[in-house]
């Protein structure tokens, strides 16, 4: 069962891969799309660019692993496909993993070419490598989870699209990626600590430039957490659509 | 020795607020033996494809017992789904992936080792006649040809037992006969087939037996001959006449027997010559209209609005 399980899920994530992920204009807008949005903002308020890298590869993880991650579901079941991976000898986890592994491995490569762009350009010498690799696995699978989430509690493409975009703009601003989460009003500091961004962000930044040991496996911890919860929620929302 | 056996199988969707329950599937009992074509006939939402979702474990039975490949429902449905293959309503294999790959990963999803998976594909567009789009997508593969090889994916790892869901539903005339010699094919090969359709005539002309279900309770199910036996209750004699004028008459005369219903019709040739006489034996669309109250003509004709309803 257990080999079945592993089976399916690396094929079904590589079919993804190959249908819908690894297309020309899915990498270039995967790899753009953040740097634009930085680079935006740090001709706005050019002060140390060094200090935007954390929120920028946390950006990079957040839309190159959820972006098509929120729609293959829905899109899925749209065309009626989705009952393919349903009759097939495999649990409804497993499924569900294998979706995730899809989004995972796209946006581990894209993240993979502007993390070797901006160490070359700000250097590597203060990275913590194990709590980078860390900390860039967690975030993918959180923000993975948070887009199969959303593909399965809607029905319909385009309104995967809009939830998605509903919690990841706001999630952008308030996720400490251009502002530090401490200098917030403390209303946005709350709910700045309900998303996952923020951990990502903190974590990657940990990584990048050092900080407290305590704080940084509280964030790894967040981020495992909030990919058990997304998973759970998810796997129960597919179950319930199978019926 | 059956491969599907079904018991008191019950499946009852709630319809929302204030609407009562759906009963889709309402206690039915049937058995498929090995190597058989079973035909499961229906209007529409008489609860052929919730009956097939069931017996697949896309959908759970609310009440009843089933077995399917001799393993229970309930307890073993990742089992069972190793051991089948499914051809839904909808051809719905993978729009961006080529034919060939459809096959593989198929083939994949199942456990089909790695070594023969590249020679199983070939061999299966082969046989369905796709070699030549081996490396189209399966976009752009024509209806026919999307529906074949949707038969093929669900073939690929040699299931002992296939559900068709109206396999060829939608077809032209010529997809259609392929894919029914296809279906014969299938059970020279002994493998066992569940099949819906809403043509009275493939059942008809493919089916060791037919079930015929209507509002989810199964009225009536045996070979297509004793279907035909049990409905006709009266022998029906056609006779052709002719007058001196050459005028052509057709007559339709009932008896208990042959006997009296060939007297009966002799009777009233009214000195006109008899250019033939025939026996008329009731068609399986005879038995289907007397069973469900519907022709076939209204029952496509739903199946055309309808669509792909998921209680059908």
């Amino acid at each position: 069962m257990l080999a079945d399980d592993l089976r399916g899920m690396f094929y079904v994530g590589l079919k993804d891969l190959r249908a819908y992920y690894l297309k020309p204009p899915n990498i270039s807008w995967g790899i753009l799309f953040p740097f634009a949005f930085v680079l935006a903002f740090a001709i706005r308020n050019p002060t140390d660019l060094r200090a935007l890298v954390p929120g920028l590869i946390a950006l990079t993880l957040l839309f190159g692993t959820s972006s098509m991650e929120a729609i293959v579901i829905a899109f899925e079941q749209r065309i009626g496909s989705l009952e393919r991976l349903f009759l097939a000898p495999i649990s409804l986890p497993a499924l569900l993993a294998g979706k995730l592994f899809g989004g995972m491995v796209f946006g581990l490569t894209v993240t993979l070419v502007v993390l070797v762009i901006v160490l070359i350009v700000f250097g590597a010498a203060s990275v913590n490598w194990l709590l980078l690799v860390l900390a860039i696995l967690l975030s993918a699978a959180a923000f993975s989870a948070l887009g199969a989430f959303v593909s399965v509690a809607v029905k319909e493409v385009f309104e995967a699209q809009t939830l998605a975009n509903f919690i990841r703009f706001p999630m952008m601003f308030l996720g400490g990626v251009f502002v530090p989460v401490d200098s917030m009003p403390f209303a946005l500091q709350v709910i700045a600590r309900v998303l996952p961004l923020t951990y990502a962000v903190e974590a990657l930044r940990a990584a990048l430039v050092g900080g407290v040991q305590v704080d940084m496996a509280l964030d790894l911890l967040a981020l495992g957490l909030f990919t058990v919860v997304l998973f759970g929620l998810a796997v129960n929302r597919l179950a319930r659509i199978l019926d | 020795m059956d491969i599907i056996q079904v018991s008191q199988l019950t499946k009852v969707y709630q319809s929302g607020k204030g609407n009562p329950p759906l009963r889709a599937v309402d206690a039915i009992d049937f058995a498929v033996p090995e190597g058989e074509v079973f035909g499961f006939l229906g209007p529409n939402g008489a609860g052929k494809t919730t009956t097939i979702r069931m017996l697949t474990g896309l959908a759970r039975p609310t009440a009843g017992k089933a077995s399917v490949m001799r393993l229970d429902l309930a307890s073993d449905v990742t089992r069972i789904k190793k051991q089948i293959g499914v051809v839904p309503e909808t051809s719905n294999l993978y729009d961006e992936l080529s034919a060939f790959d459809n096959l593989v990963f198929a083939m994949q999803l199942y456990g089909v080792p790695r070594a023969e998976r590249k020679t199983r594909a070939e061999e299966l567009l082969a046989r369905f006649r796709l070699s030549e789009k081996r490396d189209t997508p399966f976009a752009k593969l024509s209806r026919g040809m999307k529906r074949a090889l949707t038969i093929a994916a669900a073939l690929a790892h040699r299931p002992p037992l296939i559900f068709l869901d109206e396999p060829t539903t939608g077809l032209d005339v010529m997809s259609a006969r392929n894919l029914r010699q296809m279906i014969a094919g299938l059970q020279k090969e002994g493998v066992t087939v569940f099949l819906t359709t809403h043509y009275l005539e493939e059942a008809e002309r493919l089916c060791n037996r037919i079930a015929i279900i209507v509002k989810g309770r199964i009225v009536a199910l045996d070979t297509v001959e004793n279907l035909k036996s049990a409905a006709q209750s009266k022998t029906v004699i056609e006779m052709t006449l002719a007058d001196t004028n050459n005028q052509v008459e057709t007559k339709r005369v009932e008896g208990e027997s042959v006997e009296t219903a060939a007297r009966a019709a002799l009777a009233q040739t009214e000195g006109r010559r008899v250019l033939a006489i025939d026996t008329l034996r009731p068609t399986l669309e005879d038995v289907f209209v007397k069973l469900t109250g519907l022709s076939a003509e209204v029952m496509l004709a739903e199946k055309g609005r309808g669509g792909g309803n998921a209680g059908g």
